[in-house]
């Protein structure tokens, strides 16, 4: 089950996603790149139904780059977060997404904001969040060491403390995870957690 | 609930998937305008389609009729939309309250499927309706003052969410008179 969490720092914000791409019992990789790089200051982790996950990410990041295209200006992150629940929400009655999202941006005049937004269109911005099985260790750990304000070090502290118990705790527990922060300087990959790596692909 | 000229709106503040809090700050009661507020209990996502819907909707009518819904209106409104799904409804059980002609306070409530249902009193939806149908009458008077209607509901709402496990983290209170609106946070049993 896949486990994607994020918290508020700052003046950043921090999303890691496992990155195991699982189909029943086989694991097919343990490198799959769960967070997207919405816009240069947006990233958008997301769980759930593989091809959903990716198309819609997709779709979100397209849509997105075409508001900026039209007119000029990106959209703030709150922007983004209600437009993608707009498209859960349409798409809920008819054809639904199965995916869990939590969108992380920084805007230049509100800061750092954390979106969460769950495979039914309900949306709120909160200081941290998380979904999947992990989310059961991920809320608890940061509900216990999460403050306002913490700088990098102690947010990376804080994700590696999650990370250690999910991987300690939960029976199906991914190998790898990746973590990507944003900030005024842009959205971009920070670090990976990596237990497992994949042996390199030899050329023939 | 009814006081004299005057009406209070209050919610908890829990938003959770079952088991599990997601939020403890999550907004159920909106402003429609100045005299009108809609609490929306039930599934988040409908909850908030439906007020977007619903503030589409009159803005509009503003646009129009340049004035605001009468709060009698907006319930008829309310239960139009909601009757529209009726077979696949939004999972939401509305609370509306307002302050109608000669500023004469005007309360009611639907199922999720748009039956109205009008009370002179208070009126109840969520997970713990049940509790605060008990609460609310036991503790209700007629024309109250705003200051002992906020502490009659406030009371009621805490006592209620404390015995139902889904409910609480909290309480949101709104106060409407002819003249302000009072918004009040209330520290109940946190858990």
């Amino acid at each position: 089950m896949e486990s994607v969490f994020g918290l508020v720092g700052k003046d950043f914000a921090i999303v890691v996603a496992d990155s195991s791409a699982v189909h029943s019992i086989l694991l097919h990789k343990t490198n799959e790149d769960k967070i997207m790089l919405l816009d240069s200051h947006k990233l958008m982790g997301a769980s759930g139904e593989t091809g959903d996950r990716a198309q819609f990410t997709e779709y979100i990041q397209k849509n997105v780059a075409l508001y900026q295209f039209r007119n000029g200006i990106p959209l703030t992150t709150a922007a983004a977060a209600n437009f993608t629940r707009g498209e859960l929400a349409t798409a809920l009655r008819k054809n639904p997404y199965m995916v869990n999202i939590i969108l992380a941006g920084y805007d230049k005049e509100t800061g750092p904001s954390l979106y969460f937004i769950d495979y039914i269109a309900s949306l709120h911005k909160l200081d941290k969040a998380a979904f999947g099985y992990g989310s059961y260790f991920a809320l608890s750990m940061m509900d216990r060491h999460y403050q306002r304000d913490m700088t990098v070090e102690e947010a990376v502290n804080l994700v590696d403390k999650v990370i250690m118990e999910i991987r300690s705790r939960l029976v199906v527990a991914p190998p790898n995870f990746v973590i990507k922060i944003v900030d005024k300087d842009g959205a971009r990959e920070y670090a990976w957690r990596e237990s497992i790596k994949d042996a390199p692909v030899i050329a023939s | 609930m009814v006081g004299k000229n005057c009406f209070a709106i209050a919610s908890d503040r829990r938003l959770g998937v079952q088991l599990q809090t997601i939020a403890t700050d999550f907004q159920k009661i909106y402003k429609i305008h100045e005299k009108l507020f809609i609490g929306l209990s039930g599934l988040a996502t409908d909850a908030q389609t439906l007020y977007q819907r619903l503030v589409f909707r009159h803005k509009l009518y503003e646009l129009r009729e340049e004035r605001d819904m009468k709060p009698e209106t907006f319930a008829s409104l309310v239960s139009a939309l909601l009757y529209e799904k009726r077979f696949g409804p939004y999972f939401c059980q509305p609370v509306i309250a307002g302050l109608g002609d000669e500023d004469k306070p005007f309360i009611c409530t639907m199922d999720s499927i748009g039956a109205k249902e009008l009370a002179k009193d208070f009126v109840v939806a969520g997970t713990a309706s049940e509790s605060l149908y008990g609460a609310c009458e036991s503790m209700f008077k007629p024309d109250m003052e705003p200051e002992e209607l906020f502490e009659t509901i406030s009371q009621a709402l805490l006592s209620s969410v404390d015995r139902d496990c889904l409910s609480g983290w909290g309480g949101h209170v709104y106060v409407v008179t002819p003249t302000e609106v009072t918004e009040r946070i209330l520290k109940g049993r946190m858990d």
